[in-house]
């Protein structure tokens, strides 16, 4: 026990099974740890790992979802002396939950009530658990708004969850768990939907309502980075068990587990990159050391594969009885780069900052307002479907970001894979065949998959099939639209680690789509900022990450969570300013961009005056 | 709620029964069992509840039941299957067409379909029977006509939301031609909806042909049909409730037997359901 205190929970030998047709499946098994007064503990793990089983069981909430506590003790210090939560009976665990235990759930969107107020729905906890009239109730709501620092808490009662940010809804959610000051906070991947400058402002906050009110915290999350902000101590969970428990600093400097260490090494640290050339492939627990990739320009070649000028991309919004444009979203606003051969560029924003959109239009899959895109001098904007087909997708191909909706699951994944090379000619009969296994032992998958359907792989699995799809008309340059964004952080780690090797064998071009600052870092050679559909500055990967110009540049940079414990930027609350929106009236012209060049190659969107 | 697996696993195997046992009645009845045994009354046993002469009672004529729901058989599965089959046809091809072209033709196609479903199917099924004259053709016409644009909503929308998965964009940037995309990509996709749908019209489609006979304008009397026979029973349901029961049950097995042998066949489709866990 940390400092001598008595824990405020203590799960002993924890052991959680779900029935299901083919017998007992065990969810977790032999979980002990404990959470003391005022201490962080931050439970990680990567999909199935069990860590929410676990936190689910805490609440009880767990059996909701079909599984059952088979054994272990879930010893929980609450105000009329100390209980095993996994004994308590229902009446029990209503006074508990919400009140001594509060709880904060991944998806923002989905954890307020769509037709309540936010009143009603925070009112109803404070009500039933404090017995606090009406007006009293309201009160206390407006106070908890304001300690969770939303502007105009007022207004915000009268709101419904559909008029708040993504941002404000977590504060409102978060809000709703400090109501009866709980002793314990539960937040499971609180911050794993929002953007990172929002992340950024949660994690903050959250740490904040620790401190002031000497609260538990038990922080579930997927995210190494965020558990190296935040954790005082760190449970490591792989396959429903517990693998390594210690304190963060530890753990990260020392961790004594082969899992641990593979975990750490797959993650990708914001900096790391500094001072090196190019590209690096991370270094795996287990597989070879990597060679560092080099980037594949050829020296002094003027020619680059992608332009793309003054690209504008435009979604009408219809309103009205005769469904007429009534205003138009600008998700691309006249953004321009080029892309050399065998160079990535990486496109990094928020989301709703158009960098899908600009992705999806230089494959005309979003159909371009104006500008041109040429690839090798052609203009892809200018063709018809028929060249579309015959020139632009021979040459780019596209990955899309989610492993389980990126594959036809009702086709095999050889005929998904046979469809380009039949299609564009490159194969005829049995060539195809010899073609997609060749392609199968280029992204590392075993043959016998080429029978399968997609349900039978895993996700980064699902995405290496993707890759050979995209790798099957040997194609110049591949978009990658947050094609890792959805996968296991050691899975992410070896596909891109793929993708790099990739690029280094076949010289392969690619426009990386990114949220994350740090994939980046590690994978491109040269990097574009978007905000507000506009590219607000662009250069290599040095200059933008070692010499950032623009301040939408600077404070994405500083929201982003290092995984490094001793390097703590989260500490007081921070507040990024909202993003606008991008919607403006029909007819609206919005002025060109201008660009300023601070170094060689180093282009800032000049500010705009108002 | 958990069903024991060894129902869920025969579930399909009961509905592939029920449903060949309706289907060999409708299609062996008329073999072995002479037309006018339906129509032959009994005017000293009329309303009669099932005895050893007739064992599934009579009607107000004193026709026999069983007879009648046996030979009747044929009528109803025909005009059923046939009107449903109809409803495919041209439903399918326009809800695929509307969600996957969309823009204009999405909605001028979309508007004609509102338009005929702004007429309770019932109502146009009549109209439409009323304007081509009743007979056997006609009535599953006008039942296919009328249970289209049920189908053609459903498959657009789903045939919309399938168009907009990656792996439809995949399949474009892989230069499939869009018949091919509607063809392999997107129709698999959508043919669970179209399975649930077809089993639930066609027991509709029962009902439908039903209400056209009692309008006078489906199934000529004397023929027996199990909608006709439904309707008959209306006003003899306190004295007689066997009048309606036994095609009461004969509908209601045919549907149980469709819904079930439909879900079996929907998961049989599904790759995801095979192997694997």
């Amino acid at each position: 026990m940390p400092d001598g205190n008595t824990p405020l929970v203590s799960v002993e030998g924890l052991r959680v099974e779900f029935a299901s047709d083919g017998g007992t499946i065990v969810g977790v098994e032999n979980v002990s740890f404990s959470v003391a007064p005022g201490e962080t503990v931050c439970i990680v793990g990567e999909s199935g790992s069990g860590k929410s089983v676990t936190s689910l069981s805490l609440m009880r909430l767990v059996e909701f979802g079909g599984g059952t506590i088979a054994e272990g003790r879930l010893r929980f210090a609450g105000q009329g002396g100390e209980i095993d939560l996994a004994q308590a009976d229902p009446e029990t665990m209503r006074g508990i939950r919400g009140n001594e235990i509060g709880m904060i759930f991944q998806e923002p969107m989905t954890s307020l009530n769509p037709v309540f107020t936010i009143e009603r729905q925070m009112t109803d906890g404070l009500r039933a658990h404090r017995g606090l009239s009406g007006a009293q109730a309201r009160q206390r709501a407006l106070e908890l708004l304001q300690e969770v620092r939303i502007p105009e808490p007022e207004r915000r009662l009268k709101q419904y969850p559909h008029e708040l940010s993504g941002g404000m809804r977590q504060r409102v959610v978060i809000a709703m768990a400090m109501a009866c000051r709980p002793r314990l906070l539960i937040a499971d991947e609180p911050t794993t939907a929002l953007d990172v400058t929002i992340q950024a402002e949660i994690l903050a906050l959250i740490d904040r309502l620790k401190r002031e009110n000497g609260m538990a915290v038990l922080f579930i999350t997927h995210d190494m980075a965020v558990v190296a902000q935040m954790a005082d101590r760190v449970v490591v969970m792989y396959r429903g068990n517990l693998v390594e428990e210690g304190p963060v600093g530890r753990i990260f400097a020392a961790p004594q587990e082969e899992y641990t260490r593979a975990l750490l090494a797959a993650v990708p640290r914001l900096g790391d990159m500094r001072g090196k050339p190019g590209p690096e492939p991370l270094r795996l627990v287990g597989a070879d050391a990597p060679d560092s990739v080099q980037a594949a320009v050829p020296p002094g070649d003027p020619e680059p594969l992608l332009q793309v000028l003054h690209l504008t991309t435009r979604y009408p919004v219809k309103g009205g009885l005769f469904r007429r444009t009534v205003a138009n979203v600008h998700a691309v606003e006249d953004v321009s780069f080029d892309i050399a051969k065998g160079e990535t560029l990486a496109l990094v924003g928020e989301s709703g900052c158009g960098k899908s959109s600009c992705g999806r239009s230089i494959l005309r899959l979003a159909e371009p307002t104006s500008g041109q895109v040429l690839l090798d001098r052609t203009d892809v904007l200018a063709l018809n479907e028929r060249d579309l087909r015959r020139k632009v997708w021979r040459d780019i191909q596209m990955v899309f970001q989610d492993p389980f909706a990126s594959l036809n699951p009702y086709m095999r994944l050889a005929a998904q894979v046979a469809e380009p090379l039949s299609n564009f000619g490159i194969a005829k009969g049995s060539e195809i065949e010899d073609r997609i296994a060749a392609l199968f032992d280029r992204v590392e998958l075993p043959r016998s998959f080429m029978r399968r359907f997609p349900h039978e792989l895993s996700g980064g699995q699902r995405q290496r099939v993707a890759i050979a799809r995209a790798l099957a008309v040997s194609p110049k340059l591949i978009v990658a639209d947050e094609a890792v964004s959805a996968l296991d952080v050691s899975v992410q780690a070896q596909v891109l680690n793929l993708m790099m090797e990739l690029q280094s064998t076949l010289g392969i071009s690619y426009l990386f789509i990114s949220h994350d600052m740090a994939v980046v870092e590690r994978v491109s050679h040269r990097v574009g900022v978007m905000y507000l559909g506009r590219l607000v500055e662009i250069g290599s990967r040095a200059q933008i990450f070692e010499n950032p110009r623009h301040p939408y540049t600077h404070s994405l940079l500083s929201a982003v969570p290092i995984a490094d414990p001793a390097r703590r930027t989260v500490r007081d609350d921070l507040k990024f300013r909202p993003i606008p929106s991008p919607v403006f009236p029909v007819g609206h012209e919005p002025a060109p961009s201008v660009y300023d060049e601070v170094e060689p190659g180093h282009l800032v969107l000049r500010q705009q005056a108002s | 709620m958990r069903i024991p697996a060894a129902f869920r696993r025969s579930k399909g195997l009961i509905g592939a029964i029920l449903v060949l046992s309706v289907f060999l009645v409708a299609l062996l009845a008329p073999v072995f069992i002479p037309e006018d045994w339906a129509t032959q009354m009994d005017m000293r046993a009329r309303l009669s509840p099932p005895t050893w002469a007739h064992p599934l009672g009579t009607d107000q004529l004193g026709r026999d039941l069983m007879y009648r729901v046996l030979l009747g058989a044929q009528t109803s599965i025909y005009i059923a299957s046939a009107a449903v089959l109809m409803s495919i046809v041209i439903g399918l091809p326009l809800g695929l067409i509307s969600g996957y072209v969309g823009r204009t033709t999405d909605n001028v196609l979309m508007r004609l379909v509102d338009t005929l479903l702004s007429f309770p199917a019932l109502l146009l099924a009549l109209t439409i029977s009323a304007v081509l004259g009743p007979n056997l053709q006609n009535t599953i016409i006008a039942i296919g006509i009328a249970f289209t644009p049920f189908l053609a909503r459903i498959i657009r929308g789903e045939a919309l939301r399938v168009a907009q998965m990656p792996y439809v964009e995949g399949a474009r940037t892989a230069g499939n031609s869009d018949f091919r995309i509607i063809v392999h990509h997107i129709l698999p996709n959508i043919m669970p909806a179209v399975i649930v749908q077809s089993t639930i019209s066609l027991a509709f489609a029962i009902l439908a042909e039903a209400g056209l006979s009692f309008l006078g304008l489906g199934t000529q009397p004397p023929d027996a049909s199990w909608g006709l026979m439904i309707q008959a029973s209306r006003d003899y349901l306190d004295r007689a409730p066997w009048t309606a029961l036994v095609p009461g049950v004969a509908v209601a097995v045919t549907v149980l037997g469709l819904n079930m042998f439909g879900d079996a066949l929907r998961d049989a489709l599904d790759p995801r359901a095979k192997g694997g866990s």
